[in-house]
């Protein structure tokens, strides 16, 4: 008789997700698979709402990355009215982006992924997390409680709400920069940048090296990459066209509206998340990990790949050293945390630039707006993937249709696969036990999904 | 002995999970000597099925302190919260989803079965298929807040989407010193907001949607700017609860020059916001009839409780206003 395992919740991410492992008679993986438990259906009650208030509904889609699709949102709702934005509130939208993103990734790589990491992915459990970081490394640790809740708290003072905000609004902003605001979001940010060169620093020296045999065995496979790019193809996580790399490194860039003719979902009758793959590749869907069709990836290691440059001098340099270890595209899939740590640096120089504009404290920071028929497609990149919001609206501004594909979504087969094939390598003979499940866990948490 | 806290997200967003981390310091100081979390997803290891995956019931580890945010939306997140109360000693909802099914529950307006055809048959990018029933858990009929399902008591309310970090960190010490109860105090977001109120709508009779930025200096504080509502905007704050900013401080929203939309959910339990809300608007000399989608947008976190739930759809009209 197989043995059945079930890991669950998977901890140390943001979603509900249940890994089942059956094993055959021998003790070896027959199988595996990672199945999303929840499902609300915001693509519903979007229906019949007033298209201008669909940010401060979206948003509640993820709380640790609100800020992605309340922008995502007012970026289609500003297409459905057909509004053309003051360019002061395109770059207001822009720096509270980058600034909400510090702390995401502050908190993914030292209290998700560095337990595994710092602690060591065999571990007791009990200590295995962030407190068990804060006992190993208590300096360091209250520095990044420091630093995470002083960045989440620097876009509260300045925009009212920091989780669900509210401030991006149809044709601009809710809001012009104050002088003394902008002063602060300088001088915080200047410290947030030195601490984002520590960090990465840390882990090149500390962290990555103890782990690249890992690094080469858990959870890999080929796959292409999705991201955004600007127009001469550097990274940026705004604005764009998007692009989609197949897994030898050629590409296809589209714009926004022309998704649905690149991408398709899949359904499978196990998990109630679907499965986005490159339907435009013609060659369907498999997760077969020998011979994986249509799968691409999306997050910090894929627009990390897509890119032609990175937009910012020291984000440069991070890019330049990471492709001359890893090549284009990059294919290990615990990169992501490498890749992650790229993004916290070019995030902080953005926001810097953006904050010493002259230009941003503009007081037009919002157009006329006014309710008609249309349809529009706004992406934004967020922490974990491509935001898609296609919303279509009727002659009087309300909601008729919304097709929404979010950041984790685009990584739900790719986490299969790499659950699978880390099972594959970790379990023989039936020897479980609980630091080798963590490894198998450690090959989702590093999509952060 | 550290106080054992259990803690357990349903149909959530996690953003009540990132307001725990945002009590920064408060949480530092208390663990592990006075506050140990032996089970939180979000943060730690600890497994429905034990440490090896071979555990045949979902199980949780005892403590006294449990704490949920979501509402319940399938079978399994019942049982889960069935499980906690079974294990922890106090319950805390956390967030309005718990309290009152938050953000999620708009779903209600509709019957499942509306919501899965669209999800798995009505979008443009997924070709129709079945809805997926192997494993994953089934839908429970609607989005239920936590003290609606049976057996349920939910001893400690900390609403708010999310709750303020003030909030949680007062429930806590609260329960650390002994204290059984915990309340936010009773006030309206009216009550502790303090912008200009001269109790008459400035503009015409016709509420106005957020299409324009409201009439304020940016430079200048927000005790200088006219209440929202009186400048014709939608605000619920005469029937939402207070202290999205904390123990102290200017509603959240306000301070972005934007309307609350009731987050915090209603003042009493036993208050109906609704018809509170149209006495409000008449009150400034605004028609209660102009607000668009009214029973949705002034429903818009609290659609738990059969506040919300299918009305038969007009012809040619795309869903519920």
């Amino acid at each position: 008789m197989g043995k059945t395992i079930q890991i669950q919740p998977v901890t140390r991410i943001e979603g509900h997700a249940r890994v089942v492992i059956q094993l055959d008679d021998a003790g070896e993986v027959n199988d595996t698979r990672v199945h999303v438990m929840a499902l609300r259906g915001f693509e519903k009650f979007a229906e019949g709402r007033p298209v201008e208030e669909m940010p401060r509904i979206v948003n509640r889609i993820c709380g640790i990355c609100p800020w992605n699709h309340h922008l995502a949102s007012v970026k289609a709702t500003d297409k459905v009215f057909g509004v053309e934005l003051p360019p002061t509130a395109v770059k207001l939208r822009r720096m509270a982006q980058h600034l909400a993103w510090i702390p995401d990734k502050l908190l993914h790589f030292y209290f998700l992924a560095a337990p595994d990491f710092v602690i060591g992915p065999d571990a007791d459990p009990s200590v295995r997390n962030v407190i068990g970081i804060v006992g190993a490394a208590p300096d360091l640790a209250r520095k990044v409680v420091h630093l995470r809740q002083k960045g989440a708290m620097l876009l509260e003072d300045w925009l009212g709400k920091v989780i669900h905000p509210v401030a991006a609004v149809t044709g601009g902003f809710s809001t012009p920069l104050a002088a003394a605001i902008q002063q602060r979001i300088i001088e915080e940010t200047k410290e947030q940048l030195e601490f984002a060169q520590f960090t990465i620093k840390f882990a090149k020296e500390n962290v990555f090296p103890k782990y690249l045999d890992t690094v080469k065995i858990l959870g890999n496979f080929d796959s292409g990459f999705l991201g955004t790019v600007t127009a001469d193809g550097t990274w940026d996580i705004y604005d764009g066209k998007l692009r989609l790399m197949k897994r030898d490194g050629s590409y296809d860039d589209f714009t926004y509206e022309q998704y649905s003719d690149y991408l398709e979902e899949h359904v499978e009758g196990w998990s109630y998340v679907k499965m986005p793959y490159a339907k435009k590749w013609g060659e369907g869907f498999s997760m077969d990990l020998a011979a994986p069709k249509g799968i691409y990836r999306a997050n910090c290691l894929a627009r990390i790949n897509v890119c032609d440059r990175m937009p910012t001098p020291l984000a440069q340099k991070e890019l330049e050293e990471f492709r001359a270890a890893f090549g284009r595209p990059a294919q290990f899939t615990l990169l992501y945390h490498w890749a992650r740590l790229i993004e916290l640096v070019a995030n902080c120089e953005m926001a810097l630039q953006l904050a010493q504009d002259p230009a941003i404290l503009s007081k037009d920071v919002r157009a006329q707006v006014t309710p008609k028929a249309g349809r529009g497609v706004g992406c934004v990149e967020a922490p974990r993937g491509t935001l898609i919001h296609d919303y279509t609206g009727d002659g009087e501004g309300f909601i008729t249709n919304a097709n929404l594909i979010v950041g984790s979504t685009h990584n739900q087969a790719p986490i299969n696969m790499s659950v699978n094939a880390a099972a594959k390598a970790l379990i023989h003979g039936g020897v479980v036990n609980q630091g080798l499940l963590n490894k198998v866990e450690m090959a989702v948490r590093a999509y952060d999904p | 002995m550290a106080v054992r806290v259990v803690s357990e997200w349903l149909s959530s967003c996690s953003g009540c999970e990132i307001s725990i981390l945002n009590l920064g310091d408060v949480i530092l100081d208390l663990i592990p000597a006075k506050l140990q979390l032996v089970h939180i997803p979000a943060l730690v290891d600890s497994k429905y099925f034990g440490p090896n995956g071979d555990g045949t019931h979902l199980t949780l580890p005892e403590c006294e302190v449990g704490i949920i945010s979501g509402g319940v939306r399938n079978e399994e997140q019942k049982e889960v919260a069935l499980e906690l109360r079974k294990k922890c000693k106090f319950l805390i909802a956390l967030g309005t989803c718990a309290t009152n099914g938050g953000i999620p529950a708009q779903a209600n307006a509709w019957d499942n079965a509306d919501v899965l055809n669209k999800v798995f048959k009505g979008s443009i990018t997924t070709p129709p298929a079945e809805t997926p029933t192997q494993v994953v858990p089934k839908l429970l009929d609607r989005v239920y807040a936590l003290d609606e399902i049976p057996g349920l008591k939910v001893d400690i309310y900390l609403p708010g989407c999310p709750p303020h970090p003030d909030w949680i960190a007062a429930a806590i010490l609260a329960l650390l010193d002994g204290k059984t109860e915990f309340k936010l105090p009773e006030r309206s977001v009216c009550d502790t907001c303090q912008v200009i109120r001269e109790k008459k709508a400035a503009g015409g009779a016709n509420i106005k949607r957020s299409l324009t930025n409201a009439t304020f200096e940016a430079e200048e504080p927000i005790q200088k700017m006219r209440c929202l509502m009186e400048q014709g905007f939608l605000c619920l704050g005469p029937v939402t609860l207070a202290g999205c900013a904390g123990k102290e401080g200017n509603p959240r929203c306000i301070d972005a020059r934007m309307p609350c939309r009731g987050c915090f959910g209603p003042i009493k339990k036993t208050s109906n916001p609704l018809v509170d809300m149209m006495g409000a608007l008449t009150s400034v000399g605004i028609n209660p009839q102009s607000v668009p989608d009214r029973r949705l947008i002034l429903n818009r976190f609290i659609g738990a409780h059969n506040k919300l739930r299918p009305l038969p759809q007009r012809p040619g009209m795309p869903g519920p206003r």
